[in-house]
């Protein structure tokens, strides 16, 4: 049996049945995991502890009811702070960093009972959308090698695209989950902002980000998210409301759905292939009986600039912590604090992440500040006041993820093409609205997504509609 | 230095608030720990930690804004304040800067006159405090010690109200004293609890456009206040005469030369990039808990004034002296539970008890003489078993010895009153026999002679007779 091949409730199911043990399941991926090393998805990895606790977890009488996860491997972004884990973020200026505490998100799934076979590279500090930002350098796409697995989340999408687990944690600021999601043809899910706990995450964009999951169909993502979902006293902005039953609410029949349409707005874009795909992607609605309504989002567009202010200045503080003082990175050799800060920081970032942080600090200067970063957030709200009138009649917005399939990496040199990539996932981000990739169709034998924006929220319903989407007719 | 002109002083006073922990962590704020040792992965801006705000900050800062009549907001937000400093973990300080929780207010201060100001406070904010850099422990390397780092700071600015250094003083004494009496900090100034930066200008008499200012920072006590913005309005007016111009700059007051000396101009300034925190979502303040934090009010310094003068019937001199310094007042009424008599309590905690106080540099809660046996000393006095002068010599030996009780010490000094009308008729009669000329010019009508006999009588008995008895003893037998 292709343990590595299996879904995560293949793989629960399998371990409850006693059909394989975890420690068979670890070790079936540590030889993948070593078979495909070329890929460049891991940062760091500890096969011997993976293997400890697998054992212990076979050993254990653990219930699957209180660990529903219990020995099942996974994958974590290495944005999220292990404790005693290098947590590098994708970064020169982390290399050394070992953090002496945890993430929430990782506690959590710990608590679940999953083992963490290693920590995804990905795009420094969650800036690209390519891999290509990383210290480490660019993962390669598992289902062409020439191509990107999309970024930032790229490690965490190749990983679960080429079996190195069933499902990944990842991170979400302008789509960097769903967009290598849709890259690598699995399935993604960003939630609301303030379901899952920002502890431990390092901060790219703190209004922004939000935490999810990458897994190999949504049944499997609405698994995963269950665990990491909860109010957290430790994060200031994450919500204080119950969890549903994610998997359960996936497969239900309980919701009725009205999916919102922008088919002008796709069609205004001028790519054939673009409209052709949401077109099928509606005829998929439609054999499937669910109704839907054409929307209008008038304020769409502004979405991507707004982004690149908000996120950028946001960005110029968080990262104001890396001065070589206390961790990380630390240049030698240095005349005075000036010159410690300038080499620290010059020699310690890489250039997307400085690109980004000289914007975000320009945004915010005196004199820039109500032209830039004031305007952006009114548009913001205004963005969010769409989605808000929308959701008045419809229960989801159908968009497609990306505008393209994975592209060659190296091929795309202009970053506001770059900064392009984001256009249909950022809306979500600005909003905190949950929304997931879920494949659909191909173009140049890649896939491509399709994403369903939800309510605030409202991820059973979100997960309900991606579910039947995915499967299609029966 | 001509008398042309005249100085604006406003105050921008920093209060350490004396929550358990921090104001965006769970670390403790307790002052003199070892270093670094109260400083968590929050405090330290590590990677991923978030900052989670610390309500008891916030009741306290409502505490001091209901206690000088303030608005206080409806919402409270919070901003960055971004700046590079190696004691400042994050690259920014959580700051206010558009939702300030208290705003505009007012208090009274009082001058030497007797005469009352009223100075305007344009608000006060919350913030986190800074580590510290500390420059002289290594050679040519500078330590950083976080454990200050997150301690919640209340900073109240106040409007440029003040015209000389004495108000400035008096207002800061007046700050002082409300924060004390709410309890929402220790005050302790030469522990960094309580700081201050000034900002003085000078201006023509009669102009009504303020000069150019200076922000005089690191004044840490009251006598520097005094003396920084006194060395600086010297300055300015100097510049001014000599048809300088002033620079706006902030300036270092440097307390062993008493001066000041620039530390950047204008130009130099940070630009704070300041921009709404996001990882703190802004909180609701209900009327609700206004009123109950309103309800829950201790007395503040002026209505403890107010009572003095109107319950204990004390001097509005008197009352203000007293209250002035908290824990003086304290003092004065645990001393009272034992002995009504306030003005006499009044007088001598003013006096020589102040005094005492003083010369040994010790604040009134840390007294050597506590306020039961204070009491108990002036109880003798009151009953006139010692003499005024007496009690003074007694306090001061029971202050040097603690374990020596009052009559222990009267006793071993000798000084008991002698209150017994034989007695003194005894030693009376015996002065009088002894100076029979001086009996006869008296009766002849020479009656300052009286004050002699007073004070034959009083060297005879080694002064402990009673004054007042020797007087009426004296009238009766001189006739």
């Amino acid at each position: 049996m292709n343990l590595e091949t299996l879904t995560l409730q293949e793989q629960i199911d399998g371990l409850r049945e006693k059909k394989f043990s975890s420690v068979e399941l670890v070790e079936n991926y540590i030889s993948v995991i070593e078979d495909k090393e070329d890929l460049n998805i891991f940062v760091s990895n500890d096969f011997e502890k993976a293997l400890e606790e697998a054992k212990k977890s076979d050993g254990s009488k653990k219930s699957q009811e209180d660990f529903p996860l219990n020995g099942i491997p996974m994958v974590h972004k290495d944005i999220f702070c292990t404790k005693g884990i290098k947590t590098s973020c994708g970064s020169k200026m982390l290399d050394n960093f070992y953090p002496p505490y945890s993430a929430t998100v990782v506690e959590k799934l710990e608590q679940a009972g999953s083992i963490c076979l290693g920590k995804a590279n990905m795009d420094e500090f969650a800036m690209g959308s390519s891999n290509e930002t990383s210290f480490y350098g660019a993962v390669k796409n598992p289902l062409n090698i020439k191509k990107t697995p999309g970024g930032s989340s790229g490690g965490s999408a190749a990983a679960v695209a080429a079996n190195f687990s069933s499902f990944s944690t990842g991170t979400d600021t302008g789509g960097s989950i769903r967009q290598p999601a849709s890259f690598c043809g699995i399935a993604g899910i960003k939630p609301t902002y303030g379901r899952v706990s920002r502890y431990g995450m390092i901060a790219f964009a703190s209004s922004l980000d939000q935490g999810g999951i990458l897994a190999k169909n949504i049944k499997d993502a609405a698994i995963a998210l269950e665990c990491i979902s909860g109010y957290d006293s430790k994060d200031a902005t994450s919500i204080k409301a119950e969890v549903p039953n994610f998997s359960e609410d996936c497969e239900s029949s309980e919701f009725e759905h009205v999916v919102g349409l922008v088919t002008d707005l796709i069609h205004s874009f001028g790519d054939e292939d673009l409209s052709k795909n949401y077109g099928e992607a509606i005829e998929r609605l439609e054999k499937l009986k669910i109704k839907t309504k054409e929307i209008e989002l008038p304020n769409l567009e502004l979405s991507l600039p707004v982004y690149y202010v908000i996120a950028p200045a946001e960005c110029s503080a968080n990262l104001a912590r890396y001065d070589g003082i206390r961790f990380g990175y630390r240049a030698e050799n240095v005349e005075n604090l000036e010159d410690l800060y300038f080499k620290s920081r010059g020699e310690g970032f890489g250039n997307e992440t400085k690109k980004r942080i000289l914007i975000g600090t320009y945004c915010l200067s005196s004199g820039f500040y109500d032209a830039y970063y004031k305007k952006a957030q009114k548009i913001r709200n205004l963005i969010s006041s769409d989605f808000v009138n929308a959701f008045k009649d419809v229960t989801s917005v159908m968009l497609p993820t990306t505008s393209g399939e994975a592209f060659d990496l190296g091929s795309i040199t202009d970053p506001v093409e770059m900064y392009k990539q984001d256009i249909f996932t950022i809306p979500a981000n600005l909003g905190g609205l949950p929304a997931t990739s879920v494949p659909f169709g191909e173009k140049n034998n890649m896939p491509l997504g399709i994403q369903f924006i939800g309510n605030i929220l409202e991820e059973s319903s979100l997960l309900n509609i991606s579910n039947k989407f995915q499967l299609g007719e029966k | 230095m001509t008398n042309n002109w005249e100085s604006v002083i406003g105050l921008e006073i920093h209060v350490q608030l004396n929550s358990e922990s921090k104001i965006f962590s769970n670390a403790p704020t307790k002052f003199g720990s070892d270093q670094n040792l109260q400083a968590c992965e929050v405090d330290l801006g590590m990677p991923g930690t978030l900052p989670v705000l610390n309500e008891k900050a916030i009741e306290k800062a409502i505490k001091f804004g209901v206690a000088i009549n303030a608005e206080i907001a409806e919402k409270v937000g919070f901003a960055r304040k971004n700046y590079f400093y190696p004691d400042l973990p994050k690259g920014y300080q959580i700051s206010q800067l558009d939702d300030p929780i208290v705003g505009k207010g007012s208090i009274e201060i009082q001058l030497r006159d007797q005469e009352i100001k009223t100075i305007g406070i344009t608000r006060a904010h919350l913030e986190e405090d800074a580590g510290k850099s500390i420059h002289d422990l290594f050679e040519n390397e500078t330590a950083i010690d976080l454990n200050r780092a997150g301690t919640p700071l209340l900073e109240i600015v106040s409007e440029p109200d003040m015209s000389n250094a004495e108000e400035a003083v008096a207002y800061l004494k007046k700050i002082h004293s409300i924060v004390c009496a709410l309890e929402i900090s220790d005050g302790n100034m030469s522990q960094g609890s309580m700081r201050c930066d000034a900002n003085v200008s000078i201006r023509k008499k009669g102009d009504e456009k303020l000069g150019t200012r200076t922000e005089l920072k690191n004044i840490n006590s009251f006598k520097f206040v005094e003396k920084a913005i006194n060395f600086e309005i010297k300055r300015q007016i100097s510049c001014l005469e000599k048809g300088e111009e002033i620079i706006q700059e902030t300036r270092l007051y440097d307390a062993i030369n008493n001066t000041t000396r620039s530390m950047r101009s204008k130009e130099e300034a940070n630009d704070y990039r300041y921009f709404p925190e996001p990882d703190i979502i802004p909180i609701q303040i209900t009327s609700d808990q206004i009123q109950r934090i309103k309800n829950e009010l201790p007395e503040l310094p002026d209505e403890k004034k107010e009572r003095f003068i109107n319950e204990l019937g004390l001097s509005e001199y008197d009352a203000r002296n007293l209250t002035y310094d908290l824990e003086l007042a304290d003092f004065f009424e645990k001393t009272l539970v034992n002995i009504d008599d306030p003005k006499l309590v009044t007088n001598w905690i003013l006096g020589d008890f102040s005094a005492i106080l003083n010369k040994f540099d010790v604040e009134a809660k840390d007294s050597k003489v506590d306020a039961v046996k204070f009491a108990e000393l002036l109880t003798y006095l009151k009953e006139e078993k010692i003499s005024g002068q007496a009690t003074k010599k007694v306090l001061e030996n029971i202050w040097e010895n603690p374990d020596l009780s009052v009559s222990k010490s009267i006793q071993d000094l000798g000084l008991e009153q002698i209150s017994d009308d034989n007695e003194i008729e005894e030693i009376i009669e015996k002065v009088i026999n002894n100076n029979p000329d001086q009996k006869e010019q008296f009766l002849s009508g020479k009656d300052r002679l009286f004050g002699f006999f007073v004070g034959q009588v009083m060297k005879e008995s080694k002064g402990k007779a009673n004054p007042k008895l020797v007087n009426e003893i004296l009238k009766k037998k001189l006739v």
